[in-house]
């Protein structure tokens, strides 16, 4: 690639890409949800730093038989372990193991 | 307040990510947190005027950026000069007809501490000076993390840092955390206000109204630090609300200069708790958190006099 | 009231230069300016004021506290798309010396006047061109007006230049400060200001913009950073042709055609003076006086400092054996301190030439610089011949100061 080719200026014209780097590599610790337990809160979306919990309209019935019209996913492409969705769940139905590839 | 957006809880946040992931912020740096907030508030017709930091440097490393908002780094110093220009071009544009002048474009400076009660101090009171609309955000992490963790004007009272190491000699930061907030309502702009990632709706709010005033607005979030206080990186919000809970942090705002505390603290804690949770506090002696502990109380004192009542409440230990 | 009768009516006025810039950046119908007051660039800022207040501008005027957030400030509205302007001398062009670069290596159409001056310390409100020549590194293309009418005219031009989509790097316009910033001169300017701002249209370029967002001033590593600082290499050296376009544009509107280099009395001269700014008038007297005493004997203008205007000086050097060159700055430390001397040297080995320069520093910090003084220049270099190149610089006027045995 050229000088010739690169906008002016250092400028980077494409919104967002940095979804090309795949922080989830530098995890040690992964989170998983339990979606059984999980109360649909929204506190682990609320304060994940890099917004990688999404809400997911799926219907989910638990083992009780609530049905929930939406689940919460973690985008494991780009989550960096740090655990404060862990930590800061109500019902501890998030756990942190061990990253094994 | 025109255009206040209305936020009671967690269901009224947007569901879309202007923040897009991939950037380099620590894994639990809460900076992140708050951009995704700011950016769920503000809205696509944002530009955002970033002073260099840790913000800065993580979401736009060449050739990748997190942001799908317009913008802009220059320099340390000038966030709130840049803003100001860009405040008054989009007035002047849209008045020659060169921009659509029916969509309100917000023009939000983000700094953090270093850009902001140091080095980028003139800029911030020069544009709240000459009043224009920009709503200032600053991420306090308490130190100039992006060049390492050095100290600011926002370190506290004995914080380690590495140009302030507790040593033998000389025990951490020797002064007290400059009081910017305040420094700010000093400035008489419309709205002033303290906030804190833990309390994201209450921060929310704090954004919106910020966002809706006519003239400046200064929003002073604190921001915990993993990598700079040093804590496991799950800890941020915990140690966000231990901040609330011993009056180390205060959540206030002073809208058209009525003040007013946001969060209640009805029981605090001793400080104590705050401070053994971070490493940047490790190894001060009893007296030394009983100094920190005094500054508190008087704080919480002035405050309490300031409101004429009694919003934050005697410790329980 | 004179008016000249050119595709641009024109109508003759006197001003300052201060105020010339003033009334060129009214007629191109500027949108952002930002400045902070230094002596002697007041003025400029004042007269902009005065029209603003008097409803004759449709633009802004930010009050900043600093030159560092004049700089920033503009910076910002020219992201948005905006025309912006300022104006400094001196220590306010020190103060934003980390932005100049910025500006360019965001590659932003800024035009900025500055009326030159000595750089502290000691402080020093008169003219040289220390503040200047010490910006020369910045990528900023950079004129240096000998006259109110060039001031006004290359301000004009400036935008043409800076917005140019070949270009798009920052421009500065320079002159004597005080003795061309609060000197009245007779001028025309435009009559019906609608022709400049015709003349000057606005141009389509990435900008800050909520419907195409995108990210402006990211840190850029090892791996990217050269290819970047290479494109403001290209932009700078392609700025010349554009720049002789608009030569070309403005002499065409009116009637005012410009070289990068100037001269006067150059054709069967054996001997010549370059020199910058308002001293210029001064040599032109200087080389009818000594075209008088019998020396042949010709005159250089430079008025093209950045890109440096090389192919220019070789043609104009051509039929010459030697050559004085008289700066108004010091580059402390060099094998030649006067930096267009510098300047001019490494152009003329870039060509081979075995052309004789003498370097001369005169009129430092507001010393006058008269027709007496270039005579004498001339004869002193004549009479050292060799030794003036083994001297490397000499500097005239300095109490104490003789190169004479």
């Amino acid at each position: 690639m050229s000088w010739r080719e690169l906008p002016i200026g250092g400028m980077i014209l494409e919104p967002g890409n940095s979804i090309a780097r795949r922080t989830g590599e530098w995890r040690v610790l992964r989170p998983i949800i339990d979606q059984d337990v999980c109360t649909r809160c929204l506190i682990c979306w609320m304060y994940c730093p890099d917004g990688v919990i999404k809400v997911v309209d799926m219907q989910y019935r638990t083992s009780k038989g609530r049905v929930w019209s939406f689940m919460l996913e973690i985008d494991y492409d780009y989550c960096k372990g740090c655990g404060i969705c862990a930590e800061e769940c109500p019902v501890n139905a998030i756990s942190m193991v061990e990253e094994v590839k | 307040m025109k255009n206040e957006i209305r936020i009671r809880g967690v269901r009224d946040l947007p569901r879309e990510e202007l923040f897009a992931p991939g950037h380099g912020l620590c894994a639990g740096c809460t900076a992140g947190t708050i951009i995704r907030h700011l950016l769920k508030i503000s809205g696509k017709n944002t530009i955002i005027v970033n002073a260099t930091g840790c913000v800065e440097v993580s979401t736009t490393l060449y050739p990748y950026t997190s942001w799908t908002v317009p913008w802009i780094h220059v320099a340390f110093e000038n966030a709130a000069a840049v803003a100001s220009g860009i405040e008054v071009a989009l007035k002047v544009l849209a008045r020659k007809g060169f921009i659509d002048s029916s969509k309100e474009i917000k023009v939000i400076a983000l700094a953090g501490d270093g850009g902001t009660y140091d080095i980028g101090f003139q800029a911030l009171s020069g544009m709240l000076e000459r009043g224009h609309k920009v709503m200032y955000v600053l991420y306090d992490n308490e130190a100039y993390m992006n060049t390492g963790i050095q100290r600011s004007g926002g370190t506290p009272l004995h914080s380690w840092t590495t140009t302030t190491p507790i040593g033998t000699i000389l025990r951490g930061k020797l002064q007290m955390k400059k009081p910017i907030a305040d420094i700010i309502v000093a400035h008489r702009i419309p709205y002033v206000a303290t906030a804190n990632i833990a309390y994201p709706i209450d921060m929310d709010q704090k954004f919106a109204k910020g966002l809706s005033v006519e003239g400046p607005s200064f929003i002073h979030v604190l921001q915990p630090c993993p990598t700079g206080w040093r804590f496991d990186p799950r800890y941020g919000i915990k140690i966000g609300k231990l901040a609330i809970e011993t009056a180390m942090w205060i959540n206030w705002e002073a809208l058209e200069g009525d003040f007013k505390v946001t969060i209640r603290v009805p029981r605090r804690k001793h400080v104590r708790h705050y401070l053994t949770l971070q490493g940047r506090f490790k190894g001060l002696r009893e007296e030394e958190i009983e100094e920190i502990q005094k500054y508190v109380d008087l704080e919480v004192e002035r405050i309490n006099k300031l409101v004429g009542e009694e919003v934050i409440g005697p410790r329980i230990d | 009231m004179e008016v000249l009768e050119s595709p641009i009516k024109q109508v003759r006025i006197m001003l300052n230069s201060n105020y010339a810039v003033a009334y060129a950046v009214r007629d191109v119908d500027v949108d952002v300016i930002a400045a902070y007051p230094i002596t002697p660039q007041t003025g400029v800022v004042e007269k902009l004021a005065e029209m603003l207040a008097n409803g004759e501008l449709d633009a802004e005027m930010i009050h900043v506290e600093s030159e560092h957030s004049a700089l920033s400030a503009i910076i910002g509205a020219s992201a948005l798309g905006a025309r912006v302007f300022t104006a400094t001398s001196s220590q306010g062009l020190e103060l934003m010396h980390e932005v100049l670069h910025i500006a360019s290596g965001m590659r932003l159409p800024l035009v900025m006047s500055v009326a030159t001056r000595a750089v502290s310390a000691p402080i020093n409100i008169w003219c040289d061109y220390s503040d200047l020549m010490n910006v020369r590194d910045s990528s900023w293309i950079t004129f240096i007006a000998s006259t109110a009418q060039e001031v006004y005219d290359t301000i004009i031009e400036a935008y043409m230049v800076a917005e140019d989509p070949r270009v798009l790097l920052p421009v500065i316009v320079a002159y004597d400060g005080f003795w061309m910033s609060h000197m009245y001169e007779p001028l025309y300017i435009a009559e019906d200001r609608s022709h400049v701002k015709a003349l000057t249209p606005r141009r389509d370029r990435i900008k800050l913009d909520p419907l195409k967002p995108i990210t402006m001033g990211t840190l850029v590593g090892p791996d990217w950073y050269f290819e970047l600082k290479y494109q403001q290499v290209t932009a700078m050296k392609e700025a010349y042709e554009v720049i002789r376009d608009y030569d070309r544009v403005i002499g065409k509107a009116f009637g005012r055609f410009y070289e990068p280099i100037e001269t006067y009395e150059i054709d069967d001269a054996e001997i010549a003076i370059l020199t910058y700014g308002g001293i210029y008038g001064s040599l032109l007297e200087a080389v009818d006086k000594l075209r008088a005493e019998g020396y042949k004997v010709g005159a250089i203008r430079l008025r093209l400092w950045r890109p440096f205007p090389l192919n220019d000086l070789l043609r104009v050097t051509k039929g010459i054996s030697k050559l004085l060159v008289v700066d108004r700055a010091i580059s402390y430390g060099a094998s030649i301190a006067g930096p267009t001397a510098l300047e001019v040297i490494a152009a003329l080995y870039r060509a081979d030439s075995g052309l004789d320069v003498v370097s001369y520093v005169a009129g430092i910090g507001g010393r006058p610089v008269t027709e007496a003084d270039f005579q004498n220049m001339f004869k002193l270099a004549l009479k050292l011949g060799r030794r003036a190149r083994e001297l490397g610089t000499l500097y005239w006027g300095v109490r104490g100061v003789s190169y004479e045995e």
